[in-house]
């Protein structure tokens, strides 16, 4: 067996893109980090659409390799539910989400950080009332480690944050069902564009995506409110057969989990106890990507972890909020509040909207331009609460 | 609350995206590798779980 140390600087729950990207950061600081993921292997298995911007790959200075990449997308199709498309320009890329888990463990592996797959943490060591480690099944062995500070990086049901006492439990109204297939063998409008579909019959408080993997494989899957009777799958299976393109194709993979999309934490630190990614709801409230938040919260998680252990301060963690805010937290409330307005607009309300609006407008609002929208909507006379 | 309610998972139509898990609000619902395990006397039977599931693999009985 490898060598792990009993005795770390941090340890980070979970090996997402939040736990790997706070672990290479730490460890190119000089820290000792070591990463539990319950996962066999890491990066699978995966709930994710795997929509990821060029604008974050840029913000992030990351060198994504090839074979991270299933599709590069140069825009978006999106429909109303009348089936008129609006089209909006953006840079990106479909992930291949298992590839670029993997790659981002091993550059934090290789930065020095310690990664451990199949090694689930069960719970909290606390000594004095304090919260000094944890304990793991690491590759079927219990074992405690003890660290000065623990990431809970473990995405949405964060058991870490529960288990510290940090209230993360997601409102059924502030999270999505999400429904996934990974289908081969179908016809695509255009492998470099993204299609997303609204409407009230469609998905319920969400958008049903069809994000290209090349030529003629996509991942198609549908996202709604959490609280709706018939369920994700119900709304998806539904749109595919409704549809002689993806009808016909095959199922590659099938996936799901829940998208936080609001209900963003005012407090992510309790004590040494600091949470990053899913596990602190840091998601876009409308689109619901959250792979280039937690990379982009976990950078500032390590600069203020960093300090922390030099002045041997668990309080200085607390600047990690207000950083956060400053950074994103506060565009992603903006956001929040607009999904809060387009949920309750009616299918004929949508159409209107589409026509009204240019694709510029449309990258505008969902990068949190919201009076954009408000002012559109009140030319078209909609009555909105709280305008 | 009723009581004698029994949650059930169909392992068959699970996906094992431990949603439920996340949206419980009383932790009555833990990962396990084989799927959510239930953990009858914390549950409350406010049925977010099963409200959520995308799959509807969570039965009532
Ligand atoms: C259906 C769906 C579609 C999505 N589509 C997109 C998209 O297109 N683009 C996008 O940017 N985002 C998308 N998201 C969101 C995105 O997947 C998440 O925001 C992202 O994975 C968050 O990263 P993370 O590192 O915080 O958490 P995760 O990626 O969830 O990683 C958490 C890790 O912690 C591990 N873990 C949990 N508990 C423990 C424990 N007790 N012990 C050890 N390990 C543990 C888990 O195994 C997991 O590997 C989607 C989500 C869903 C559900
Ligand atoms: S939400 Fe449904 S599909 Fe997901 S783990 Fe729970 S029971 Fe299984
Ligand atoms: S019914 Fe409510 S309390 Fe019981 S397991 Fe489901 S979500 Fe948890």
């Amino acid at each position: 067996m490898i060598k792990i140390d009993k005795e770390v600087d941090v340890i980070i729950v979970g090996c997402g893109p939040a736990g790997s990207w706070c672990a290479k950061r730490l460890a190119e600081y000089g820290v000792n980090v070591i990463v539990l993921d319950r996962n066999e292997e890491i990066g699978t298995p995966v709930r994710c659409g795997e929509g990821f911007s060029k604008t974050i790959e840029e913000r992030l200075n990351l060198k994504l390799p090839s074979f991270c990449i299933a599709q590069k997308i140069d825009g978006a199709f999106i429909y109303a539910p009348n089936g008129k498309f609006v089209e909006v320009k953006g840079f990106g890329y479909v992930l291949e989400r298992k590839m670029f888990d993997k790659w981002l463990a091993i550059e934090a592996s290789n930065a020095g950080a310690k990664i451990l797959a199949k090694s689930y943490v069960y719970d909290l060591i606390k000594e004095k009332g304090k919260i000094a480690g944890i304990k793991a099944n690491i590759v079927g062995e219990d074992m405690e480690i003890k660290g000065k500070i623990i990431v809970g990086a473990d995405g949405v049901e964060s058991m870490i944050a529960k288990k510290a006492g940090i209230n993360t439990t997601c409102s059924p109204f502030l999270v999505d069902s999400g429904f996934e297939y990974e289908l081969a063998n179908i016809k695509l409008r255009d492998e470099k564009k993204l299609e997303i579909f609204l409407g009230n019959e469609v998905a319920p408080r969400g958008y049903v995506w069809i994000f290209p993997k090349g030529k003629n494989r996509a991942n198609v899957g549908v996202g709604i409110v959490g609280s709706n009777e018939k369920g994700a799958r119900y709304y998806l299976d539904k749109f595919i057969a409704s549809r002689e393109e993806l009808r016909k194709g095959s199922i590659i993979e099938v996936k799901g989990g829940a998208i936080p999309v609001g209900g963003f934490l005012r407090d992510m630190v309790k004590e040494n106890v600091l949470l990053v990614g899913d596990a602190a709801h840091q998601v876009n409230p409308i689109h619901g990507g959250g792979i280039g938040e937690a990379m982009t919260a976990s950078e500032i998680a390590a600069k203020v972890i960093k300090k922390a252990l030099d002045k041997n301060d668990s309080k200085v963690l607390k600047e990690y909020n207000t950083l956060w805010y400053k950074s994103r937290g506060n565009t992603l409330k903006k956001i929040e509040k607009l999904r809060e307005i387009v949920e309750k607009l009616s299918d004929d309300q949508l159409n209107k909207l589409a026509e009204a609006l240019e694709g510029e407008d449309i990258y505008d609002i969902t990068h949190g331009n919201y009076l954009k929208l408000v002012k559109t909507l009140l030319k078209l006379g909609f009555k909105l609460a709280g305008f | 609350m009723t009581s004698e309610k029994i949650l059930l998972i169909d392992r068959n139509k699970c996906i094992r995206c431990f949603g439920c898990v996340a949206v419980c609000p009383v932790q009555a619902l833990e990962y396990s590798k084989e799927g959510p395990k239930w953990i009858e006397n914390r549950c409350t039977r406010c049925k977010i779980c099963s409200n959520f599931c995308p799959v509807k693999a969570i039965r009532w009985a």
